[in-house]
């Protein structure tokens, strides 16, 4: 299984290569890609550099370019995708039809992936955006139980990618209009969910408030662990209880899940967290390329390590990890 | 301009499913959309079932659609989207990208759920054999200008003008969650919330409405205010979207607007002392979704 990084500048993207990365994935500094965030994503002459960095050390590069133009807009992800083919990347990552129709028929020799925000949770759909685009892998949304996902690879025409660790949407990728119905903007129109302009703290008596688009969504007493502030993982009044009525602050970890997921077919891994540091880049990609050949060598006796399991820990987002989706019970 | 209902997304008893339709026969609606979208555990209305319910719909001279499932995850799922894609006899709405896939060519619907963003999407799936699009909820007045100009020949262009707002589908359920109960064993609670669970923030914004594996807006997106405009810009059907009280008087009210009838406006400010939790706008207006304009409450 290949192991995908995530790469918000230039030296997370070197961590992520020296530290044992098969592929590194990032995007330009614009909305053209679902990680939109000040200060972060590469210009074109850092890009070039990365790519360059990349190749020479026997890793692939990947684009992201995974949001959905208006029609407004569209110039800069058309740009974008031109870019992307002059600068020798190993693949675009791409969710709208439309970017995906154009580079396939102005670059019909570019790489083409499926973003995990094109959305596609079965074989059928994966089936039209390879027929009409050629794509030759899919990342999957992280709403599938691990026999669906099995169903899919059995199925499908091109190679499924999973995400395997980091931040985790509980609701379907690319169809998610949660934060922009509190803040005018989302993945799909801006690159960001709950963009920065939209949070405002405030320190009250009762705790750390945090409003979204004015919206109080959460109020973090002391001692509990303040995380990014999504809709999805606060705490809401319903039927005279407040709690997390959609899901608690947990990220995603897969890692004891590997043997299954090699077994069953899967071809890359993906580690979420481009908003990261290059710490984070780091540490993750270290621990996961160890855990990737542990299982490689010998899948009947793997078992993740308490080792690797405390460096994990020490960067995830919130205090809980779970498998989310992959375990039925979840659901 | 044409007035359509959407799908029921609500979990009603069959009883008052065909009640509902009995109604909606005799009502000044052109097109009915049918089927269930949201979770395939609610099959108490089985395929046959809905293709009865869209005869009688006909007979009635409704344009009856027959609308695919949001998210699809098993295999039972897509076979349900089989049968829907090779009815034979009504138009189909796609909700997925795989019915699209499954109508080989043959003329289909995009629901609003299926991200038709720009003008070459657009164009690309009028190749595959697009019909008719819903324009997607979270896209603006100025958005839809733009790609009205750049329309396809032969595809008609709908707008969501009522209802609450489709806003996000999970492997979860959170109605199931609510009662502390897994979806496999969900007791199907949201029979017992006919327009979704209210969700409130801390500050007591009455925000979402919790409807089974999807997530709703409280308030109920209302561009019948609108209609000039709504005309000058070539918009073919506005559809309304059910809930279980007063939706034949919005219909209604739709109906008497577009007649001339009615002042929209008047229309519209009448509609909004039903909503459950009131009025919304704002996405049309390139605002929060939640905002609204005559409310002018964006924060």
């Amino acid at each position: 299984m290949e192991l995908v990084c995530p790469a918000g500048n230039l030296p997370s993207l070197k961590a992520a290569v020296d530290n044992g990365a098969d592929a590194v994935y990032f995007g330009f500094r614009d909305d053209t890609n679902a990680r939109h965030f000040a200060g972060l994503n590469f210009s074109p002459e850092k890009m070039a550099e990365g790519v360059q960095y990349a190749h020479d050390r026997g890793a692939r590069a990947f684009l992201a370019l995974n949001t959905f133009p208006q029609p407004e807009g569209w110039g800069r992800w058309q740009d974008a995708v031109d870019r992307a083919a002059e600068m020798d990347f190993d693949a675009l990552i791409a969710a709208d039809i439309g970017v995906l129709d154009y580079a396939c028929n102005r670059w019909p020799d570019l790489n083409l992936h499926l973003s995990v925000q094109g959305s596609a949770t079965n074989y059928e759909a994966i089936r039209f955006f390879h027929e009409n685009f050629g794509i030759s892998r899919v990342v999957v949304p992280r709403v599938l139980s691990l026999p669906q996902v099995k169903h899919v690879v059995e199925n499908s025409p091109v190679s499924i990618e999973v995400f395997g660790f980091g931040s985790l949407c509980v609701m379907v990728e690319g169809r998610c209009l949660l934060s922009s119905y509190a803040t005018g903007e989302s993945p799909n129109t801006f690159g960001a969910c709950s963009p920065a302009s939209a949070v405002e703290w405030r320190e009250t008596d009762k705790g750390l408030e945090t409003r979204l688009g004015g919206i109080l969504i959460e109020t973090v007493g002391k001692g509990e662990n303040a995380g990014y502030p999504t809709i999805c993982k606060a705490r809401f009044e319903v039927g005279g209880n407040t709690f997390h009525a959609i899901e608690e602050p947990t990220s995603l970890n897969t890692m004891e899940l590997l043997p299954e997921l090699q077994k069953a077919g899967i071809a890359a891994v993906k580690i979420e967290g481009r908003q990261r540091s290059p710490a984070y880049v780091k540490q993750v990609t270290k621990v996961w390329r160890a855990a990737l050949d542990a299982c490689a060598k010998d899948p009947e006796h793997f078992k993740p390590k308490t080792e690797w399991l405390a460096e994990l820990a020490k960067v995830s987002e919130g205090s809980q990890t779970t498998f989310g989706a992959y375990h039925r019970p979840w659901q | 301009m044409k007035l359509s209902l959407g799908p029921i997304t609500y979990f009603w008893t069959k009883e008052k499913t065909l009640e509902f339709y009995e109604q909606v026969a005799k009502s000044p609606v052109d097109i009915v959309y049918l089927g269930e979208i949201i979770c395939s555990k609610r099959a108490i209305i089985r395929f046959s079932d809905w293709m009865e319910i869209g005869e009688q719909l006909a007979a009635a001279g409704k344009e009856v659609v027959m609308s695919t499932m949001t998210l699809l995850e098993a295999e039972s799922e897509l076979k349900m989207m089989r049968r829907i894609c090779e009815n034979g006899k009504f138009l189909v709405e796609a909700n997925d990208i795989g019915a699209i896939q499954l109508m080989k060519g043959l003329p289909f619907v995009t629901g609003p759920s299926v991200n038709v963003y720009n003008q070459r999407t657009l164009a690309r799936l009028a190749k595959a054999g697009l019909c008719r699009w819903v324009f997607p909820v979270e896209l603006s007045e100025e958005t839809f200008a733009d790609m009205q100009e750049e329309r396809p020949e032969g595809v008609e262009s709908e707008i969501f003008a009522y209802g609450r707002l489709p806003l996000a589908y999970s492997a979860r359920c959170f109605t199931a969650r609510a009662h502390n109960l897994p979806k496999d064993d969900c007791d199907y609670k949201c029979g017992e919330y006919p327009d979704g669970m209210t969700l409130s923030a801390q500050d007591e914004t009455r925000f979402l409405s919790l409807n089974g594996i999807q997530t709703q807006s409280a308030h109920t997106f209302n561009v019948l205010a609108e209609l000039d405009e709504l005309r000058s810009l070539g918009v073919d059907i506005l559809r309304i979207s059910p809930q279980s009280e007063h939706t034949l008087e919005v219909i209604e009210a739709f109906h008497n607007a577009m007649q001339g009838k009615e002042p929209a406006e008047e229309a519209a400010a009448r509609l909004n002392a039903n909503m459950p939790t009131g009025p919304c706008d704002g996405y049309w207006h390139g605002k929060p979704g939640i905002a609204d304009s005559v409310l002018d409450n964006y924060k």
